[in-house]
């Protein structure tokens, strides 16, 4: 049985991370060039932490599927970053970013990984700024701030609606200085396939090249995975089409623990698919809320123009239902209200699969050119992806997956309960707890990367100053690289009938629907029954053509398509084990007589990691308990 | 197009819904050294309120059910923010729409009947991969060149210890929206890059926190992008085809800095 140690360092939790620096084994400046570490994913954790171990004398190689690093789906963030900065005099802190980070994640997140993620936010903002990250600026040439969901304070540092890309092309051109230098290897296009571990211990990689299909073996002393997120498991989420769970699902299989899965993050508006062939779903940003107002007809048949029906048969069910928030209620509130009026029959637009987001108030009140002047881009973006102006008639929203909040478990280093092998940034499952609060994920990419992984690694690779990394001919590696070799060519001879894509959409209707903004064990456990047979078919049926030698985007998909249908699987059970409401994870059994999450503090304050037993046997819960020393868990309410 | 009045509730209220059948033209190559050619592909019942990369998603599930293989494209993010999209359309990168990346454009643009013509970026630095996916691993050599500030982990003061004047910081910002998706280079008769590297440069040229740096980084990366690339005459077929509108004007901060580069280094050279 795989026992959990979080190595939670004590005293007060302002002092644990000072204190742990301290405890850490180093690596002395001379000796750390001895040492070879595999990075995985150059989004805003993995380009970070490459380029800082690099310029800590780190000998590192850098992995990416993309075929430039700028490409990683970090760059599609588009708020901003929190930083407990206190620039606007407004009363935030350390303290106080911790506690909203707390409150906000529903106390299922680590106290201790919190407050060292809200410490590290402060010179995340100076690292970045030196870089050069255009932040937006006042007339005095300081920092901008604007405020953001979850948060009293105006704590979020950015960058038009750029942020995220601006941030990781800081980090970007930090790693290719790097690069330049000698410090960093990049490999690019380089599709990670699975991880090695030999006498327990993380040893090494193996890729498959996507433009040759050779596949081949990378050995290191430590192997860091950077990889993002699973949330494309849903087939439409606002992820990139390529982002994928495989890097962090091979290492599951490896024996790293995955750690609440169940945990997504659902965002409010988005623009709603328009029809089966939609390939993804695109975010529009939060902030519109602050001025539309949200509504569908009363009646289910009434066919008229928005504009044609009076307010009596319009219903604003969130200003009705949320008198003192109305249309600010948080993110996952706001989704799920939207379900039900949509479950209901009262959806628009063409599949009555969205609400409207209805700007005609605040038009008539302030004008037209003040509503361009805030939100003027996003109203250019809504009427290039839909035809229609936003101006003349509203918005038609609905909810989509963005962001996913569990993921490997790490130990407050940041590294798997397998030796050598770390997780970074949305791939672990560590800060956020059931449900992110905006403008988080940037920061703790960052903070993963820039100022944890250079300080805990050492930990590590201390003791082991003598040892050579295990060379790829070892028969670990050569078995690895065979079972990839078979894997994807055994797609190629399977000669069946449906596409891969397919599959992807056929396997994300059943989790959205099973496992989406609303969960209940009837629904889970069809999942549970319909995943396991859908995989079954995939694998007899799927038809991938073409060859293994050369580029082949199918095959690229195929692999990916595999495991999401595994770790579907795992999430569908997790979600069905939580009894309880939180954050992201809504159990419809377990809610107040007002509808709001109920949590069950007393028996599911933990974090479900589970532990993979093989193939045919389904994976084992081990449990790290939570405990709240500082932030008293309340009940959320919002009325 | 869009309505007057609010998309009603029922379908086809306002034109959605409508099919389109195309006439395509799609550049097929194996690979790097293999010949190509067009695939002419007669895509009934495309929906106009696909994007151009989902219709090519439709002909690509169409074409695999006739057991041919799929056409090989790059995308990634399809809501235009990572460069990693870009086909020439009818001969112009990205297609018609202006400030429009390939995966924003939207087949409600063409009209039933169209023929469309497809085919890769074409640049002898960008040399194809496949299909419509070229290699623009070029870009990522003038980065490394000096496309940065050199600022280790660690070592930055606090961030308002440097100041910023807005103008200059919203000027660094509308260089550094660049997507890195090379259209620029597509559609410029030389093949030249000036259009990216002068918004890399012009983002990082015109910030304080950039100075320490800036003739070493203004030479380093623009020879470099000369070792790969055309030569800029003025065309400005770039700023056109770019889905962000980056200004000519950075070109021209890349120009200035270059010639005072070439003056300055060479000072600096001489006084050691």
């Amino acid at each position: 049985m795989t026992v959990l140690d979080a190595r939670v360092p004590e005293g007060p939790i302002a002092d644990k991370w000072d204190n742990h620096k301290f405890s850490v084994k180093l690596v002395n400046p001379a000796n750390k060039r001895r040492f070879k570490i595999l990075v995985v994913g150059t989004g805003l954790a993995g380009a970070s932490a490459a380029a800082s171990l690099a310029e800590l004398g780190y000998k590192v190689e850098a992995f990416t599927f993309h075929d430039s690093p700028r490409r990683a789906h970090s760059i599609a963030a588009q708020g901003g970053i929190n930083a407990a900065k206190n620039y606007r005099n407004d009363g935030d802190s350390v303290y106080r970013l911790f506690y909203d980070t707390v409150k906000g994640g529903d106390y299922r997140s680590r106290e201790a990984n919190v407050y060292r993620l809200s410490q590290v936010s402060l010179n995340i903002i100076d690292q970045c700024a030196a870089q050069g990250v255009p932040f937006a600026r006042e007339y005095g040439g300081l920092l901008a701030n604007r405020s953001f969901g979850g948060a009293q304070v105006s704590r979020t540092f950015y960058a038009r609606g750029q942020t995220g890309q601006q941030l990781l092309l800081g980090a970007y051109q930090a790693m290719a200085s790097q690069i330049a230098a000698g410090g960093v290897t990049l490999h690019n296009r380089a599709d990670v396939l699975d991880i090695v571990v030999k006498d327990g211990e993380a040893v090494g990689i193996v890729t498959r090249d996507l433009l040759t299909g050779e596949v081949r073996a990378h050995s290191g002393h430590a192997v860091v995975l950077a990889t993002g997120g699973y949330g494309n498991v849903y087939y439409l989420s606002t992820n990139a089409m390529n982002c994928n769970v495989t890097a962090a699902w091979r290492a599951h299989r490896r024996g790293a623990t995955f750690a609440n899965p169940c945990y997504t993050q659902i965002h409010p508006t988005c623009i709603p698919a328009s029809d089966e062939f939609q390939s993804k779903l695109t975010l529009m940003s939060e902030s519109l809320r602050n001025d539309g107002r949200i509504w569908v007809p009363r009646n289910m048949d009434d066919a008229r123009a928005a504009a044609d029906i009076g307010d009596a048969d319009r219903y604003y069910f969130l200003e009705e239902k949320y008198p003192a928030f109305g249309n600010l209620v948080p993110r996952d509130v706001a989704s799920r209200n939207a379900k039900t009026v949509v479950d209901q029959g009262l959806g628009v637009g063409p599949l009555r699969n969205g609400v409207y987001l209805d700007f005609a108030d605040v038009i008539a009140r302030d004008g037209e050119q003040v509503v361009r002047e805030k939100y003027g881009n996003l109203f250019d973006m809504y009427e290039r992806i839909t035809g229609e102006n936003p101006y003349r008639s509203p918005m038609r929203i609905y909810p989509a997956t963005h962001y996913t909040m569990g993921g490997l478990w790490v130990d407050y280093n940041l590294m798997t309960n397998v030796p050598g092998l770390y997780a970074l940034g949305e791939c672990n499952f560590s800060d956020h707890g059931a449900n992110r609060l905006g403008a988080s994920a940037l920061m703790q990419g960052l903070a993963d990367g820039y100022f944890v992984l250079p300080y805990t690694i050492g930990d590590y690779l201390a003791p082991k100053l003598a040892e050579a990394p295990v060379p790829t001919d070892d028969p670990a590696f050569a078995a690895a690289v065979a079972e990839v070799d078979d894997r994807t060519r055994g797609w190629l001879a399977k000669r069946g009938t449906r596409s891969v894509d397919h599959y992807h959409r056929e396997l994300g209707k059943i989790v959205w629907e099973y496992c989406g903004m609303a969960r209940n064990r009837t629904g889970l456990e069809k999942a549970l029954s319909e995943i396991p047979a859908l995989r079954e078919e995939f694998r007899a049926n799927v038809k991938v053509l073409g060859s293994a030698d050369s580029t082949n985007q199918s095959l690229e998909q195929v692999n990916r398509v595999d495991d999401f249908m595994e770790m579907a699987e795992l999430k569908v059970r997790d979600a069905l084990h939580r009894e309880e409401s939180c954050g992201g994870h809504f159990r419809e059994e377990h809610q107040t007589p007002e509808g709001e999450a109920l949590r069950d503090d007393e028996n599911f304050a933990y974090v479900a990691a589970w532990d993979w037993q093989g193939p045919d046997r389904p994976q084992e819960l081990v449990k790290e308990p939570l405990t709240f020393e500082n932030v008293k868990p309340t009940q959320r309410s919002y009325k | 197009m869009s309505t007057g009045n609010g998309s009603g509730r029922g379908a086809a209220g306002n034109g959605h819904g409508a099919r389109l059948r195309l006439k395509l033209r799609i550049w097929r190559q194996a690979g790097p050294d293999e010949p190509g050619g067009f695939l002419d592909v007669d895509a009934h019942d495309i929906p106009e309120d696909c994007s151009f990369l989902e219709m090519l998603d439709i002909v690509n599930e169409r074409l695999i059910d006739d057991d041919i293989e799929p056409i090989t494209f790059a995308h990634d993010c399809r809501e235009g923010i990572c460069g990693t999209c870009g086909v020439m359309i009818n001969g112009r990168p990205h297609g018609p729409e202006s400030a429009t990346a390939t995966c924003q454009l939207h087949m409600r643009k063409f009209r039933d009947g169209d023929e469309i013509v497809i085919e890769p970026f074409r640049a002898a630095s960008f040399p194809v991969v496949k299909d419509l996916m070229v290699d623009r691993r070029a870009f990522d050599r003038i980065i490394e060149s000096g496309g940065y500030i050199s600022a280790p982990t660690g070592t930055a003061p606090d961030a308002n210890e440097i100041p910023v004047p807005k103008d200059v910081a919203d000027f660094a910002m509308d260089a550094a929206a660049c997507i890195g998706c090379g259209a620029c280079v597509a559609a410029c008769p030389n093949s030249a890059a000036q259009l990216f590297t002068a918004a890399k440069l012009g983002h990082l040229n015109v910030l304080p926190q950039g100075q320490p740096e800036r003739w070493r980084r203004a030479e380093a990366m623009v020879e470099t992008m000369e070792s790969f690339f055309g030569s800029c005459t003025n065309h400005g077929e770039c700023t056109e085809a770019c889905p962000k509108e980056i200004s000519l004007d950075f070109i021209a901060v890349l120009n200035r800095d270059y010639l005072k580069a070439k003056v300055k280094n060479r000072r600096l050279a001489s006084q050691t």
